[in-house]
């Protein structure tokens, strides 16, 4: 309603100072979508509302990813302009590093415990 | 670039070209600490991947079920998110140059952080109390180290604001409090986006298991 604290306003002398610390509206959004992104997942497990597992964890983890944008966007002013582009680089850079390391572990774990499973069965043990 | 070396006073003066222009104090400090959350990034998602491995290996031990209460995790997950947004009013407050709205949202961001501290520690002491351990399972090693290392980044994260609010009491908003206030920002978002993840995998998956 007021003050809409715009990055462009006089940016101090000497270098560009345009880390827009946003905006109120801004940050409302990010807040109210966050709260509706963060509730689904909690209801539709809590309530076991799709019924199915499978369905359930796909749309949560969709859910989680949706509102980790969010996030980027209303809460760390993430946009391919700060820093002249570099901040987005280190960005894209991490989640490529991010998505490698999580998705190999997991496929090449999973493939080592189904594959090297003892043959006999452990329960007849002594 | 602009190391000043003690000179003999009878030597002359060196001089030398300064080939970078002169950068104002501070001016890549943003771009500095994004590339640390970056790093800091890459731990998590290693422990991520830990526990994604480990997860499931209970050793005939309590399996997520039986231990997680989601009232709590969904109450926790409430505190650091109203400390996100009370954080994002006290940088507007910033830009608008109120000192006192400033400190009061700072203040109001800490209570939700210890807050949410409370709550794990609480958490923590009664899964120890239930015997689930981090030495029980792997699946307990593993869901401590991360949830563990997340509650230590916030820890960590409150050390900092209460310097701030210090530094803020007794300079006010001087450029460099405003530089360090935005770092700090950064860094506490940075840590709701991570317990996102640990919210979504760790519990919520947890129980679907």
């Amino acid at each position: 309603m007021t003050a809409h604290a715009s990055p462009s306003s006089p940016a101090a002398a000497g270098h560009s100072e345009d880390h827009g610390h946003g905006s109120l509206r801004g940050y409302l959004i990010g807040f109210g979508l966050s709260v509706l992104l963060t509730a689904i997942p909690f209801w539709l497990v809590m309530g076991d509302a799709l019924g199915s597992k499978l369905v359930t964890a796909i749309t949560i983890m969709v859910l989680a990813a949706a509102q980790i944008v969010v996030h980027m966007i209303y809460f760390l002013h993430m946009n391919a302009r700060a820093e002249e582009g570099w901040t987005m680089m280190a960005l894209i850079f991490t989640i490529i590093m991010v998505v490698i390391a999580l998705s190999g572990s997991l496929w090449v774990m999973y493939h080592l415990n189904t594959n090297m499973m003892p043959l006999h069965d452990m329960s007849r043990m002594p | 670039m602009n190391v000043i070396t003690a000179q003999p006073a009878n030597a002359a003066p060196v001089f030398h070209l300064e080939d970078e222009h002169t950068h104002a104090a501070g001016g890549s400090t943003m771009l500095g600490f994004w590339v640390y959350l970056m790093s800091d990034c890459l731990i998590f998602a290693i422990l991520f991947a830990t526990y994604g491995v480990l997860g499931g290996n209970y050793a005939a031990g309590p399996a997520p079920k039986d231990l997680f209460d989601l009232n709590l995790v969904a109450l926790n997950t409430a505190m650091l998110l109203l400390s996100s947004i009370t954080y994002g009013f006290a940088m507007l407050a910033m830009g608008r140059n109120h000192i006192g709205e400033t400190q009061a949202w700072l203040a109001a961001t800490g209570l939700f952080g210890l807050a949410f501290l409370g709550i794990e520690v609480y958490e923590f002491a009664h899964l120890i109390h239930q015997g689930a351990t981090p030495q029980r399972s792997a699946f307990l090693s593993s869901f401590f180290t991360l949830v563990g290392t997340h509650g230590l980044h916030v820890t960590f994260g409150l050390i900092w604001l209460t310097t701030l609010m210090t530094q803020v009491a007794q300079h006010g908003l001087t450029e460099a409090n405003r530089r360090r206030l935005t770092c700090l920002s950064m860094f506490w978002h940075f840590l709701d986006v991570v317990w996102i993840g640990v919210f979504t995998f760790v519990y919520l998956m947890g129980m679907l298991r």
